[in-house]
Order: structure tokens, then sequence, then C-alpha cells
């Protein structure tokens, strides 16, 4: 009993340090990437003795930043919820990657630890109603800063996460029809076949189209560019108007571990999880007939890494999509929402389930 | 045209071409799922991303690469030429025994219209020389680098040509400049040509 609590709160705790990290690194991602992008050559000065590791520095810089400034509350506004409201969205963020699997099993001794932090058997629905349980605390900013902007912005957030909450779930049902689960570790096992013999059985090769209405719904989830109508910058600044300090940098940091999210869901439907090409639980299985034994530290050390790839790759497309494309007018996003998104993933439902019956 | 000759003849339509019920897509079905257009986009962007990312990687054993990888100008370190035109920080010229060659016509100072110059003329101790400046003051917090104040003066005694471009101060009373520190600015020497320094780029 004492040892399962102390192996679940090393994985929370492994867990909330990769997504950290990885959102702080994404702030460095975020400035390079589309300085190279931008034939820039992106933020380089900050540096410690003198020594500026490529703008390393840069994430740490702005948590100093961030945690020194003034933490201003408007006198108008309601102070608790106005706290609470970047607790809120920053936790659901974090907390929705605790049950997408970053590896297949560890077996330390007599135990099988599963490299998820809890292995629930609806899992997906667990990450999608944790996604959107963040609209509270984006709604809930907007509210409690009593500023019309930031009122505005958090009816926005709502309007959208709502609409693309339904081509978000609907596009993964297709996934869920091929792979029968819920479970997100038990849809990873799934994707270690072949199909045709030499191509790995990945979301992505069996529902395209799911593939790609969930990447656009997911972008939208993010609230980031090219679907900010929340945040508007240029125009309403959105529902965090209001904040400063580490607060404004929670909202900031919960985009990017959303982002983190999206592409560790998305990884883990449609690009195999912790899959591995041609790697099964013993070695390499080639399809021409090849077979190269691996270990089992060295087994799991390239599922993680695969893994990491994976999401890596999906948050570096995520952020080419930001720094490519402009806003999404208010109505054009509702539009492509409700008229695009959602009678697109009915339709791969419909063929899913279609083509899944025929074949049984 | 017989059947148009037949037609009933209607009242004359108004034009509801941009009413929203009859505004018709410019675009084909396939562009209104902006899925064309998004691609389109994205390789743009991808193209340059792998592009330059490839030239600063080959920048890592060839500096030229890395050039080549980013427009940037680095600037404090890499600065760019001046060009020989542009209107920097001003000084007075002076005459051969160092005097100011202002006569004190108020001309720039009428012409300015940041109104920033400020002109206090004296008798010259020169009969052939009506006046001079007692105290010449520009007032850069002001000053618009409109340049008239050069074209106005008929003595030639304010340029515009030190090539001083940084001189950024923390308040409003440093941004005056007075008479002697006006005459002590030198005009930048144009035959001396200004190295373009260029340390080893950091990406």
């Amino acid at each position: 009993m004492l040892v399962s609590l102390a192996i679940v709160l090393v994985k929370v705790v492994v867990v909330i340090g990769f997504l950290l990290t990885f959102a702080a690194l994404l702030t460095w991602v975020e400035r390079k990437q589309s300085a190279v992008m931008q034939d820039r050559v992106g933020a380089n000065r900050a540096d410690i003795f003198g020594i500026r590791m490529i703008g390393l520095f840069h994430p740490i810089a702005d948590g100093i930043k961030m945690l020194t400034k003034e933490d201003f509350v408007p006198a108008e506004a309601d102070r608790p919820l106005f706290i609470l409201a970047p607790v809120i969205a920053l936790f659901c963020a974090l907390a929705a990657f605790a049950t997408i699997p970053f590896g297949d099993y560890v077996r330390l001794g007599s135990m099988k630890i599963d490299l998820q932090v809890a292995k629930v058997n609806i899992g997906l629905l667990y990450v999608i109603v944790m996604l959107s349980m963040g609209i509270y605390g984006v709604v809930l900013a907007g509210w409690a800063s009593r500023s019309n902007y930031s009122f505005l912005g958090g009816i926005r957030a709502a309007a959208l996460l709502l609409s693309y909450e339904l081509p978000l779930s609907a596009s993964l049902i297709g996934v869920v029809m091929l792979y029968p689960s819920l479970e997100l570790g038990e849809i990873a096992r799934g994707q270690g076949g072949l199909l045709f013999g030499f191509l790995p059985a990945w979301g992505i090769f069996v529902q395209p189209l799911g593939f790609i209405l969930f990447i656009a719904a997911g972008v939208a989830a993010t609230k980031r560019i090219p679907f900010d109508l929340p945040e508007g910058e240029s125009e309403i600044i959105g529902y965090f108007v209001e904040y400063s300090g580490i607060k404004f940098g929670m909202f900031m940091l919960t985009d990017l571990v959303e982002t983190v999210v999206i592409a560790g869901l998305a990884a883990s439907l449609f690009l195999g999880g912790w899959q591995f090409p041609y790697l099964s639980d013993v070695g390499f299985q080639f399809p021409g007939g090849g077979f190269v034994a691996v270990g089992h530290p060295a087994v799991v050390i390239l599922q993680v890494l695969s893994f990491a790839v994976k999401v890596a790759v999906l948050c570096w497309f995520l952020m080419l999509v930001r720094w490519t494309l402009p806003r999404f007018r208010y109505d054009q996003a509702m539009k492509l929402g409700w008229l695009f998104l959602f009678p697109l993933s009915l339709l791969n439902i419909v063929a899913t389930a279609a083509v899944v019956t025929w074949a049984r | 045209m017989g059947k148009m000759m037949n037609r009933p003849s209607n009242p004359p339509r108004r034009d509801i071409s941009n009413a929203p019920a009859a505004r018709k897509s410019a675009y084909g079905a396939l562009d209104e799922t902006y899925l064309p257009g998004l691609a389109a986009g994205l390789w743009v962007t991808a193209r340059h991303f792998f592009a330059n990312m490839a030239l600063h990687l080959l920048g890592l054993v060839h500096p030229a690469a890395r050039r080549r990888a980013a427009v940037t100008i680095q600037y404090p370190e890499q600065q760019r030429r001046l060009f020989p035109r542009l209107r920097t920080l001003h000084r007075l010229t002076r005459r051969e025994d160092g005097s100011p060659r202002c006569v004190a016509c108020m001309m720039c100072e009428t012409i300015c219209p940041a109104l920033c110059i400020y002109i206090v003329a004296t008798e010259h101790p020169d009969p052939n020389i009506e006046k001079q400046p007692e105290s010449f003051i520009i007032d850069l917090g002001r000053c618009v680098f409109c340049g008239f104040c050069v074209e106005a003066c008929p003595e030639d005694a304010i340029r515009m040509d030190t090539g001083i471009v940084e001189f950024s101060v923390r308040s409003r009373e440093e941004m005056v400049y007075n008479l002697r520190e006006l005459l002590s600015h030198e005009q930048v020497d144009r035959n001396v040509t200004v190295p373009l320094h260029r340390p080893e780029m950091r990406v």
C-alpha cells in the first residue's frame, strides 16, 4: 500500500516536472522557432556570467520577472475568484495529463509499474473533461476582473471552447471504435500491430481525417492563435487583461501546458503513444523477418523517448501553426467549428462504424 | 435576344449583392474549408524553418552559412553604416579662430517647427560681423530632426552631420544641449570607412 502510494507520488512528481519543464522550454521554442521561421535570430540576450546558451536562460528570466512584478488585484474585482481563476486553469491543464501514458510498463523485481500516473478505464474521457474544466478558470477570470474587456474575453472563451469540444470529442470516437477502449494505455497498446505487414498500425494511418479534425479542434482548445478569440490581443486583450505578475504567468503557462497535453493526447491516439516502430516487449521485429533482441531497460527507455519525440514533434507543428496563421474572425471560427469540423467528425464516425461493422 | 425582349418589364432591382443572405463566396467549396490556404501558408513557413535551420547547423562548422540564416544585425556589437545624408545630432560649425560661425540671425529658431531652438543674441566684437549667439540651446526632447534649421542657415553654421545617433539619456534636462556642447561636436569622418563590426553571430 505504502509502496504503491510512493510509486504514484514519484510518477506525479515526474509528470508535473516534465510538463512544467516542457512548457517552460516551449516559451524558448516559441521565440526561437518563430525567429527561424521569419529569418531572424531570436531572443539571445539573457546571460548568466556572460554565457548565453542560445537564449535558454530566457524562460528563467521570464519566471523571475513574473514572480517579482507587482501582483495587482483591481479594487472592484471579486478577490477570491480573481485569485482562484488562474489556479483552476493551471490545475486543470496539469491534471489533464494524468491518464496519458508516457511508456508501457517498468518491471521492478516482481512489480509491474505502469508508466502513467493514473490507469483509469475512462482515461480518454478524463482528459477531455479536464480540458473542458479549464474553461472555468478562464470564464471566472473574465467575470471576476470586473472589466468589460476581460468579460468579453471570458464569454468568447466559453463560446469557443464549447463549440470546439464537440468536434474534439467526436473526432476521437473513430479511434475508440478501432482500438476498442477508453483507456489510453490500451489504445496505445492497440497501435502496436502492423498494417499491410510494414506500416505501424498508428491511428494517423487508419484515421487520417480524425487526426486532422483533432489537431484543428485541439489548437482551438489551447486558445492560441489562430483561435485566440478569447485573447484577441490587438483589441480586447481578453480574459487576463487585469492580471499581472505570476497570476498572468499562470495563464500563459496554462496555454503552453494545454499545448503539451493536446500534443500528448494526439501522440497517444494517433501516433502510437509510446510505441517505437517495430519494437515489441523483447526486441525489434522487423517486417523483413529480422529480429534484434533488446533488454527490458532499453525497451522502456526507447518507449519513453519515442513518446517524448512524438510530443516534441507535435508541439513543433502546433507552434508552426501558431506562427503562420492569422486569427480567425469570430464568425469564421464558429462557422469552421460547427459547419465544417463537427459534420466532418460525424461523417468520420459513421464511415468508421460502417467499416468496422463490415469488417466484422 | 428574343428571350430578353419577351421578359416582362420588372421594376429596377435593388442591388442586394452585399446583403448577408445574398452574399456569395468568391471561393470554391474546397477553399471555404480553409484547408488549401492553411496548407499553403504552413508550407511557406515550414520551408523557411527548415532552410534556415539547415543554415544554422551548417554555421556550426562554417560561419558564412550562419550569416545567411538570419538577416538580424546584432545591434550594439554589429552596426550598420550610416547613410551619408542621414540627419544625426546637431553641431555648430566654427570660424578659423574657433568662435561660432553663427551670427544669431534667428533663421533656424524661426523655421523650427518643433520650437526647440532658443538663441540669445549679443554684439560681436568684430564690427564686420553683426551679432553672435550669447547662448544657443537645442532641446532634443522636442526636436523632430527635420533638418530645416540646416536648410535655413545662411552661414552654414549649423549642421546635422556628426554621425551621432546614440544620445539617449535618463532625464529631460540632459536632452538640452547648449552652445558649448554643440560647438564641441565634430563632423563624422566620411573618409574613414566605418568598420562593420561583425563578431561571431550568436544564434
